[in-house]
C-alpha cells in the first residue's frame, strides 16, 4: 500500500513530479560525465600506453617520448646493450621524419616512421603486408586518400629538406604493401612507416644512426624499475621512462580535468539533493491534513516516513535512469566534437565509460534522493495530529 | 433510550470508555487556551453521543482525547479496560487503528486513490491480506450506498458520497468506538440528511458513535446530548429513542 500512495502522491501533481524528475536526470547526466571525463583520457592513454605491451619507452635524455624533434645517436650500438638485458625481450626502435610525396603537380606531406616491422608497435595492419623489403612502405587511410595511391602503387618520397642546398637529402620510390592504422597518430594524419635504415638514409647524411625513440617489451614478471635503472647506468644520454610512469605523468597533466569534473560531480549531487528535497518538502506540506488524518486513523509513523521516503526515492531512480541515457549520449556527442581536436591519437576517449564508476556515482545520487526525503518525511510523521488538524480546520 | 435500555440492548453493559478530570490546554500565540477543562464521562457499547456547544468550546478537543490523538494534561482514559492517555506514541496509533475510527469535516481521502483504495488503508496497516480487504471495501460500500462506484476517485464523488467513503474507511476494521468531527459540516442539507440517516442505521446495528457537531438534526438523532461551554460539560442529556 505505501508504493500505491507514493505513486498516488508523486501522481498527484504529474507536472511538478515530471520537471523535478528532469531535473534530477541532468544532475544525474552531468555526474556521469563528470565520472567519465575524470577517468576517460586517463583510462585511454593507459590503454593506449599499454596496448603493444611494451614496458618502458627510452627517450633522449631529459626530454618525454616524442615531446621534442631530439634524436638519441648511436642507436644501433644502444639497441645491442639494450638487448643484452636478460629481462629485455624486444626493443623496437622509432625514428620519425616529414617526407614529401610529389604526386601529379602537387606536393603532399606527410609524417614517416621508421620502424623495425619485427618488433614494431606504432601501427596496426588493416590489409597487405608489413614492410616486406626496403623498397615497401605501409600507409595509413589518410595518406592514401590525399595520394589518391592504393596498395601495390608505386610513390616517389623524398626527405630531408636541406635550406642551404634548397634540395632533398634522400628521395626513393617505395611500393605500398599495406594498409595500415597508426595507433599514437591521428586518424586525419597522413602517414607512412618504412624500414628504420632507409628512412634513416633518406632523412639524414648517409650512416645517419638515429632513432627518436625506442620501445622495450620486458620478459613477464620482470622489474620496470630496475631494468630502466640498468639502462640509465649504461646509456647517460638517454631517459627510460616505465609505462607506469608515463601513465601517471599523463594523470598529472590531466589533473585539472579531474578537479574540474570533481567540482561539476559535486554540485550535481548538491542540486540533485535540493530538488528532491524541494519536491518533497513542498508536496508534503500541501497535505500534512491529510497526513495527520492517516495518522489518527492507525497509520504509523514509519509507514508515513517510508511512503514519503520512497517518493523521493521514486524520483531519485527515475531521474537517475533517465540521467544514465542522457548522460551516455551526450559525453558521446562531446567525444565525437573532442575528438576531432588536431593531433589527439584516434583511440583516446574523453569520455570513457567505466561502469564500476558511474554505478558508484548514480548510486550516490539514489542515495542522495533518499536522504533528501528522510527530513520531510520524519517532520510531517511528527507533526502533532490534533493540532494540525485544528489548524486545518481553522484554515 | 436510556443508559439502561442500552445495556438491555447489549446484554452485559460493555463500558466502551471512561475518561477522569480530563484537562488540556494548548497555547495559541501568547494565550493559553483551556480547551477541555476537568471533563469525567463514561459511554457504553451502542451509545450514540452527541457533543454540542459553541463554537471553541472544546468539542473537538475532547473528541481528540477521546480518540487518543490528543494526550490530556490532566486525567485518566480508560478505552476497553485499558489506559490510553498517556499511552506511547506507537502504542496509541496502534490503538486508534484496531480500536477507533475517525470521521472529519473535510472527508480527507486521498484524492489519487479510489473509493475502494481508501476504504481499504486501515486495512492494509492492519495487515488484512489484499482479497480480505478487497471484499471488506465491497461489503463496506454497499452498506454505505455505494455499490459499484469502487473505482471512482474523490473528485468523482459529490461531497456526501466522500463522506460516506470516509465513513466507510472509518468503519475499515470494525473499531468499538467511531467519532466524528462535525460530519455534516461540509455537506449540503440533503446530503447532511443522508449522512444523519447514515449514521442512525450504523447506531441501529451496533457501532457506538460520538459526533461534535453543530448540525441540529444531527445532534436531534443522538441518543444522548453532551452540552459543552468553556472546556466543560454544562450537561448530559440522555434521550428516548425516536420514532
Amino acid at each position: 500500500m505505501r508504493f500505491v500512495l507514493a505513486a498516488a502522491s508523486l501522481q498527484r501533481q504529474g507536472t511538478r513530479t515530471l520537471l523535478a524528475v528532469l531535473g534530477v536526470a541532468i544532475s544525474a547526466a552531468l555526474l556521469l560525465d563528470m565520472v567519465m571525463l575524470s577517468t576517460g583520457m586517463r583510462e585511454s592513454f593507459r590503454s593506449l600506453l599499454s596496448r603493444q605491451g611494451f614496458d618502458l619507452r627510452i627517450a633522449p635524455r631529459g626530454t618525454l617520448p616524442f615531446d621534442t624533434d631530439a634524436t638519441i645517436a648511436d642507436a644501433s650500438a644502444i639497441a645491442r646493450t639494450l638487448k643484452e638485458h636478460p629481462e629485455v625481450d624486444a626493443v623496437s626502435p622509432v625514428f620519425g621524419a616529414s617526407v614529401h610525396i610529389a604526386r601529379d603537380d602537387a606536393t603532399i606531406a606527410a609524417t614517416a616512421l621508421g620502424v623495425d616491422p619485427a618488433v614494431q608497435g606504432d601501427y596496426e595492419l588493416l590489409e597487405g603486408t608489413s614492410l616486406p623489403d626496403t623498397m615497401s612502405l605501409v600507409a595509413s587511410d589518410a595518406f592514401l586518400v590525399a595520394t589518391g595511391a592504393r596498395l601495390g602503387d608505386t610513390l616517389r618520397i623524398a626527405a630531408g629538406y636541406d635550406p642551404q642546398l634548397r634540395t632533398w637529402l634522400g628521395r626513393r620510390a617505395l611500393v605500398i604493401s599495406g594498409r595500415a592504422r597508426f595507433i599514437y597518430l591521428p586518424a586525419e594524419q597522413r602517414a607512412i612507416a618504412l624500414r628504420l635504415p632507409v628512412l634513416q638514409t633518406m632523412a639524414g647524411a648517409p650512416g645517419t644512426d638515429r632513432v627518436n625513440l625506442f620501445m622495450v617489451r620486458l620478459a613477464p614478471d620482470a622489474d620496470a624499475d630496475a631494468v630502466q635503472r640498468w639502462i640509465e647506468a649504461r646509456s647517460p644520454r638517454v631517459t627510460a621512462v616505465p609505462t607506469a610512469v608515463a601513465i601517471e605523468q599523463v594523470d598529472a597533466r590531466l589533473s585539472y580535468f579531474r578537479q574540474l569534473a570533481y567540482i561539476l560531480g559535486a554540485v550535481s549531487l548538491i542540486v540533485g539533493f535540493l530538488l528532491v528535497t524541494t519536491l518533497v518538502t513542498v508536496s508534503v506540506n500541501e497535505r500534512v491534513g491529510e497526513i495527520a488524518v492517516m495518522r489518527a486513523i492507525g497509520v504509523s509513523r514509519v509507514h508515513i516516513v517510508q511512503q514519503i521516503i520512497l517518493e523521493g526515492l521514486a524520483i531519485s531512480l527515475a531521474g537517475t535512469a533517465i540521467g544514465l541515457l542522457l548522460g551516455l549520449g551526450t559525453a558521446r556527442w562531446l567525444n565525437g566534437i573532442l575528438a576531432t581536436f588536431p593531433g589527439l591519437p584516434e583511440p583516446i576517449d574523453f569520455f570513457l565509460f567505466q561502469p564500476r564508476a558511474a554505478w558508484t556515482a548514480l548510486g550516490m545520487l539514489v542515495l542522495i534522493g533518499i536522504a533528501a526525503g528522510i527530513y520531510p518525511a520524519w517532520r510531517s510523521a511528527s507533526l502533532p495530529i490534533a493540532a494540525t488538524l485544528r489548524e486545518e480546520a481553522v484554515g | 433510550m436510556t443508559a439502561m435500555r442500552a445495556a438491555e440492548r447489549f446484554d452485559v453493559a460493555e463500558r466502551i470508555l471512561a475518561a477522569r478530570g480530563l484537562s488540556r490546554d494548548y497555547r495559541l500565540g501568547a494565550e493559553t487556551v483551556h480547551a477541555v477543562r476537568d471533563v469525567s464521562l463514561e459511554i457504553d457499547a451502542g451509545e450514540y453521543v452527541a457533543i454540542v456547544g459553541p463554537s471553541g468550546c472544546g468539542k473537538s478537543t475532547l473528541l481528540h482525547l477521546l480518540g487518543a490523538i490528543d494526550r490530556p494534561d490532566q486525567g485518566t482514559l480508560d478505552m476497553l479496560g485499558r489506559e490510553i492517555a498517556r499511552l506511547p506514541e506507537r502504542e496509541a496509533t496502534a490503538f486508534r487503528l484496531r480500536n477507533v475510527g475517525f470521521v472529519f469535516q473535510r472527508f480527507y481521502l486521498v484524492p489519487t486513490l479510489t473509493a475502494r483504495e481508501n476504504i481499504e488503508l486501515p486495512m492494509a496497516e492492519a495487515g488484512l491480506a489484499r482479497d480480505e480487504r478487497a471484499a471488506r471495501a465491497h461489503e463496506l460500500l454497499s452498506y454505505v450506498g455505494l455499490a459499484g462506484r469502487e473505482r471512482h476517485r474523490p473528485s468523482q464523488l459529490s461531497g456526501g458520497e466522500q463522506q460516506r467513503v470516509a465513513i466507510a474507511r472509518a468503519l475499515a476494521n470494525r473499531p468499538s468506538l467511531l467519532l466524528a468531527d462535525e460530519p455534516t459540516g461540509e455537506l449540503d442539507a440533503r446530503t447532511g440528511a443522508e449522512v444523519v440517516a447514515l449514521f442512525d442505521r450504523l447506531n441501529a446495528d451496533g457501532t457506538t458513535l460520538v459526533i461534535v457537531t453543530h448540525d441540529e438534526e444531527l445532534a436531534r438523532a443522538a441518543r444522548r446530548v453532551l452540552h459543552m461551554r468553556d472546556g466543560s460539560v454544562v450537561s448530559d442529556v440522555r434521550r428516548a429513542v425516536r420514532p
